[in-house]
């Protein structure tokens, strides 16, 4: 779906997570700003292997499902993919919600860096508590949202979590949305280097200490929520990698032994009430 | 109506010849190489093609990130500098 030769940056996330588009028969990619804008070419070039609307942030969702509905009226096979990062999901969320509750037929796939990337790594709702943005020099003072939970809340066909550090299972999901019907969302981590502050080669290797340390979980949603089988282990805690492992990024270089520590009780509490939905 | 003028083309090099961004370029051992195909699927541009002997790299395009020689479990590939 991506060619080479595009903008994006040495290791980024995005890309390797655009690659996986593949899986997903007769793309039609709905962006709105962000890093995915970028990385897509300034006109008349673009770097992508298919169609893509360019929109501005509250109205992906909308143009999203009017696409997908007018393809299906006349008569066009596609898949309508709304992709975008964590940033437009919190400035789009309100037509993400409505979406997702009229249960359009379409893939909503959030690539989540944790902070407004494009524009210079400013907190986002996404954003781990304690990180440290622009906007929350000292750490972000207020705890991450879980986007793909609310998701499962709207009874969305499809939700699943993925990571850019398990690209087999994140094609898996992939595949797997490309096939089916109605809304489904995918919810891909992706650790990015410029804004975590770490080397560009690491990129995976962060990617799967967040699932190995338990920071990031990796489930499905089909009718019954399920945790995947690359991150199924991480659901006891002796099999988990120490927290400080994953936390070696500059974004997290202040914290103090005693915020690790409250860190690690926050991920439990996060797998505690996840394990309660299966 | 033509709005071929405010559609954009799809063209390989949208952001010029990335390989001129590089400081490390990925150099493959080719005998420790067991063509598991991990550097195929995490390479981020996709610049990596795996033959029947041989792993080729394009290096018009290749950034350089290093991300091949982390996935690579046989250690087959080694980072030099440019």
């Amino acid at each position: 779906m991506i060619l080479p030769g595009n903008a994006s940056c040495q290791g980024c996330p995005i890309s390797m997570a655009m690659r996986c588009l593949d899986e997903i028969s007769k793309p039609v990619l709905v962006i709105p700003a962000g890093c995915s804008t970028v990385i897509a070419g300034l006109h008349p070039k673009s770097a992508m292997n298919g169609p893509v609307v360019h929109v501005p942030f509250p109205s992906t969702h909308s143009v999203a499902a009017g696409l997908s509905e007018a393809y299906k009226r006349i008569g066009v096979k596609a898949n309508v993919v709304a992709w975008m990062g964590d940033g437009a999901a919190d400035i789009g969320f309100a037509a993400l919600s409505a979406s997702a509750a009229r249960k359009d037929d379409l893939i909503t796939i959030v690539v989540d860096n944790e902070a407004y990337m494009n524009t210079g790594t400013q907190a986002s709702l996404s954003t781990f508590w304690k990180a440290r943005t622009t906007t929350s020099p000292a750490g972000k003072t207020e705890e991450r949202r879980n986007l793909a939970l609310i998701m499962l809340a709207h009874k969305a066909d499809y939700v699943a979590t993925a990571s850019v550090g398990y690209i087999r299972d994140l094609r898996r999901k992939f595949r797997k949305a490309g096939v089916m019907k109605g809304f489904r969302f995918i919810h891909v981590h992706t650790p990015c280097p410029p804004g975590w502050k770490f080397p560009s080669e690491k990129t995976v290797d962060v990617a799967r200490k967040a699932v190995m340390s338990g920071a990031w979980i990796l489930w499905e949603y089909d009718g019954k929520l399920k945790l995947s089988k690359a991150g199924e282990k991480y659901a006891s805690k002796e099999n988990r990698i120490p927290l400080e492992d994953y936390l070696k990024q500059g974004r997290f270089s202040h914290l103090s032994d005693e915020e690790i520590r409250e860190l690690e009780q926050k991920i439990d509490e996060d797998w505690e009430l996840l394990l309660r939905f299966s | 109506m033509d709005l071929s003028p405010i559609i954009s083309k799809k063209t390989v090099a949208s952001a010029g010849e990335t390989g001129s961004w590089r400081n490390y370029r990925p150099a493959v051992i080719a005998e420790l190489c067991s063509k598991c195909r991990n550097c195929v699927l995490y390479c981020p541009e996709g610049v990596i093609s795996v033959g029947e002997n041989s792993v080729e790299i394009d290096y018009n395009f290749c950034k350089g990130c290093g991300i091949c020689k982390e996935v690579c479990e046989q250690r087959a590939i080694e980072i030099v500098p440019e």
